[in-house]
C-alpha cells in the first residue's frame, strides 16, 4: 500500500494526494493506493508539478499500525506528524489543534 | 562591527530585487523547479523535510542587538516564532513560505543582513573565534580579515561554481575555538620574529563521510598575501577538484588523492604568479576595516570585582554559572559570557522570538549591544563588566537563559537531524534532550568537568561528531534509528578525530552508554584537573570500549 506526497510550491508545506486528486495537508485524507494506482497517481502528480501546485512528489509505503494507517519509514512518520521534540513539537501540536 | 557603506547597501538590495523577480517567475511558471533550485539555493533557501528553510548569514558570528531584534521579528511574522542557530554561526528559519522569502530578505537588508552564499558550491560564511576581539590569548582580532575574505569572496565570479562548497575559518588566539583544522581552509593568526602579523594556513580539513585534519600549507603567510594566497588555493581546487562525484569533490579529497605536497607546490606556483597583483592587501585598507572592529571604550577597572566575588559567595547558582559560562577577557575587570541555548530538555541552538528580544535587551544593558553566535550553538556577550555579572545573571534567570553548562556534558552540539533535515538518517535532538535530562544536575555536571558531546543525524556530520570527546552518529539500521559512539575527538589545537567505541546502541540505550563512558572516566582520572580528553590521551580507547562492550552484552 502506498500514498503519494509532495511539498506545496507556494509555501513548502507537506501535502498528500487524496482520492479526488487534490493536495491536502491531512495524511488521513490521503488516497491509499496499490502499486498500479500509485504509478498513475505519480504521473498525475507530475502534471501538478508542471502547473505549479507542488514540487518533488513521491510515493510512500504505508502499513497498518495499531489499527491505523501509518507510513512505514521513520522519516515519513516524522514528515506526517511534524518534528518530534522540543518547542517545535509543541508549536506543531498547537497548530494541529488549531487547524 | 562592520557597517555597510553605500555600495554594500546597494549590493544587497539589488540581490533582494533579483530574488523577488526570480520567485515571481517561479510562481508564474516562467521558471521550472530545475531552473529555480540553484537560484533559491544561492539565496540560502532549501526545501527540507517539512517545508522550505532559510539560512541567514551571520558573518563570523557577529551580531548587534538591533539585528537580533529583527531576527525575532522575522521569526514571529514569517515563521513559527523561533530560529535555530547552527554550527556555522548562522541562523536557520525552518518554516518560511516561498512567497514570503523576498519580503524576509528585504527586512534583513534593513539591518545589513542577507542569505547570500549560505548554500551552494561557493565560499560560505567565514567563521571565527566567538571570543574574537575579547580573548586574552589573542594576537589580534581576526574579524577584520574575515570581513576582507567575505568582501573578496562575495559573488566572486571565478568561485561561484566550485566543485563543492568551501568553508573558511579564522582565529587570532592560541586556543582554537573556531575548529580551523577542520575547515577547507583555516587561518591561525601569528606573529613572526619581526613582530609582523600573518597566518598559519591549514587546508583540506573537514568532517563528513571522509574526515581529515587539515594539512599545514604555510607556517607563516604575511598579512598582505591573505587574498592572493587564498585565491591561489581556490584556483588550484577549482581546476583539479573532482566534479564527477559529489562525495569526493571537497578539497580534502583532492589533497588526499593527489598528495598534500603536490597540491602545496601547485598552490605556491599559482601564488607566485599572482602575489604582486591587485590582491596584495594594502596596510591602509586593512587598517580601515580593522577600525570598524575597534573594541568599545573599556573603563580602567581592577582585575577582581568585589561585587562579583560577594555575589559568588552568597549564591551557589550564580557561582556555578560564573564557573561554567564566564570566560576571561583581555581588559581588566571585564569578561566574555556564554548564554547557553541548551536548557535541560530543550532543543540545542533554538531561541524563541521572545528569547531573542530578551537577549537583545540584556546585550544593550550589559554588553554594548554586541553579540556573537558560537559554532557551539550558543550566544556570547563578548564584553561584560564583571561588576555587571550579578545583574546580567538575574536578567538571564528571568528570561530562562541562565543554564550553567557551557562546555559541560549537556552543552551538546547537535544537528537538526531527522526531525527537520532531508538528508538525515536518524534524529539528533531527542538524543541531546535525553542526555541533558540524564545529566541535568548542575553540581554533577560541574564535577564531571569539560566534556564535549557532539551529535550528528547522518554521516554528513553537521553535529561534528568526529571531533567530539564523545561523538554520537545516528544511522539507519534496517529501518530503525541506531547510534554509533566515538571517543576522543578534539576540534582544537590538538586536533584529533575520534575513535569508534564499538557497534552502537538503540536510541533509548544512548544516555546509559554516555553514563558508562562518564563513570569510566571518573573512575580512572587522576584528579579533577585531568579532563576527559587528558585522561583519554593517557589511557586510550580500551577501558571505555571494554565498559561499553559489557553493557552491550548485558543488554
Amino acid at each position: 500500500m502506498q500514498i503519494v506526497t509532495a511539498n506545496r510550491l507556494i509555501d513548502g508545506r507537506v501535502v498528500f494526494r487524496d482520492a479526488d486528486g487534490r493536495w491536502v495537508e491531512s495524511f488521513a485524507a490521503a488516497a491509499v493506493l496499490d502499486a498500479a494506482a500509485a504509478t498513475a497517481a505519480l504521473e498525475a502528480a507530475g502534471r501538478d508539478v508542471a502547473v505549479r501546485l507542488i514540487v518533488e512528489p513521491y510515493a510512500v509505503d504505508v502499513i497498518s499500525e495499531d489499527g491505523r494507517l501509518a507510513p512505514k519509514a521513520m522519516r515519513e512518520k516524522i514528515r506526517v506528524s511534524g518534528p518530534t521534540s522540543g518547542s517545535e513539537a509543541a508549536a506543531h501540536a498547537a497548530l494541529s489543534r488549531a487547524a | 562591527m562592520y557597517v555597510y557603506d553605500d555600495f554594500d547597501h546597494q549590493f544587497v538590495r539589488a540581490r533582494v530585487a533579483q530574488f523577488r523577480d526570480q520567485v515571481a517567475r517561479r510562481l508564474s511558471g516562467e521558471l521550472t523547479e530545475e531552473e529555480f533550485r540553484p537560484l533559491r539555493l544561492q539565496n540560502g533557501v532549501y526545501l527540507q523535510l517539512h517545508s522550505y528553510m532559510l539560512r541567514v548569514a551571520i558573518p563570523y558570528g557577529t551580531l548587534s542587538s538591533r539585528q537580533l531584534r529583527k531576527l525575532a521579528v522575522i521569526a514571529r511574522k514569517y515563521d513559527k516564532g523561533y530560529g535555530h542557530f547552527t554550527t556555522r554561526q548562522n541562523i536557520q528559519f525552518n518554516w518560511p513560505a516561498l512567497k514570503d522569502l523576498p519580503d524576509i530578505l528585504e527586512e534583513l537588508a534593513e539591518v545589513e543582513m542577507h542569505a547570500i552564499q549560505t548554500s551552494g558550491n561557493c565560499i560560505r560564511n567565514v567563521t571565527a573565534d566567538h571570543f574574537a576581539g575579547a580573548a586574552p590569548d589573542e594576537i589580534a582580532d581576526p574579524r577584520p580579515y574575515a570581513e576582507i575574505l567575505r568582501q573578496w569572496s562575495s559573488l566572486h565570479p571565478e568561485f561561484s561554481h566550485l566543485p563543492r562548497k568551501f568553508k573558511i575559518a579564522i582565529t587570532g588566539a592560541t586556543t582554537d575555538r573556531a575548529a580551523v583544522r577542520f575547515h577547507d581552509v583555516g587561518f591561525t593568526m601569528k606573529k613572526n620574529d619581526a613582530g609582523e602579523i600573518g597566518f598559519a594556513v591549514h587546508a583540506g580539513g573537514g568532517l563528513g563521510r571522509s574526515p581529515f585534519v587539515g594539512f599545514e600549507l604555510r607556517d607563516f603567510l604575511p598579512e598582505a598575501d591573505l587574498l592572493g594566497y587564498t585565491e591561489a588555493i581556490l584556483r588550484v581546487y577549482n581546476l583539479y577538484g573532482r566534479r564527477d562525484n559529489k562525495y569526493k569533490a571537497r578539497i580534502k579529497i583532492l589533497l588526499h588523492e593527489v598528495g598534500r605536497e603536490t597540491i602545496r607546490d601547485e598552490v605556491e606556483a599559482e601564488f607566485a604568479q599572482i602575489r604582486d597583483t591587485a590582491l596584495k592587501l594594502p596596510k591602509a585598507d586593512v587598517a580601515r576595516i580593522a577600525a570598524q572592529f575597534a573594541p568599545p571604550a573599556f573603563e580602567a577597572l581592577p582585575e577582581v570585582s568585589a561585587i562579583e566575588t560577594a555575589a559568588r559567595a552568597k549564591d551557589p547558582a550564580f557561582d556555578r554559572w560564573v564557573a561554567a559560562n564566564v570566560a576571561p577577557h583581555k581588559a581588566a575587570g571585564y569578561a566574555s559570557v556564554t548564554l547557553s541555548l541548551k536548557p535541560v530538555g530543550g532543543v540545542p541552538g533554538d531561541a524563541t522570538a521572545d528569547e531573542m528580544e530578551a537577549i537583545a535587551d540584556l546585550a544593550d544593558a550589559h554588553a554594548f549591544g554586541s553579540l556573537r553566535i558560537s559554532h557551539r550553538q550558543n550566544v556570547v556577550f563578548p564584553h561584560v563588566k564583571r561588576d555587571d555579572l550579578p545583574a546580567l545573571f538575574e536578567g538571564l534567570v528571568a528570561a530562562g537563559l541562565a543554564t550553567a553548562n557551557a562546555g559541560l556534558v549537556t552543552d551538546t552540539i547537535t544537528c537538526p537531524g531527522l526531525d527537520f533535515c532531508a538528508l538525515a538518517n536518524a534524529r539528533s535532538i531527542p538524543i541531546a534532550q535525553a542526555i541533558s535530562q540524564r545529566f541535568a544536575d548542575p553540581v554533577r555536571q560541574a564535577e564531571i568537568g569539560p566534556l564535549d558531546v557532539k551529535i550528528s543525524g547522518c554521516i554528513n556530520a553537521c553535529g561534528h561528531h568526529h571531533v567530539g570527546a564523545i561523538g554520537i552518529l545516528g544511522v539507519d539500521r534496517k529501518g530503525r534509528e541506531f547510534y554509533q559512539i566515538t571517543l576522543g575527538g578534539d576540534a582544537g589545537v590538538d586536533a584529533r578525530l575520534s575513535d569508534s567505541a564499538g557497534p552502537g546502541f538503540w536510541p533509548d540505550e544512548v544516555p546509559g552508554a554516555v553514563e558508562i563512558i562518564v563513570a569510566t572516566y571518573l573512575a580512572l582520572r587522576t584528579s579533577r584537573a585531568e579532563t576527559f580528553l587528558d585522561a583519554y590521551a593517557r589511557v586510550g580507547l580500551a577501558p571505555f570500549k571494554a565498559a561499553l562492550a559489557s553493557e552491550e552484552k548485558a543488554a
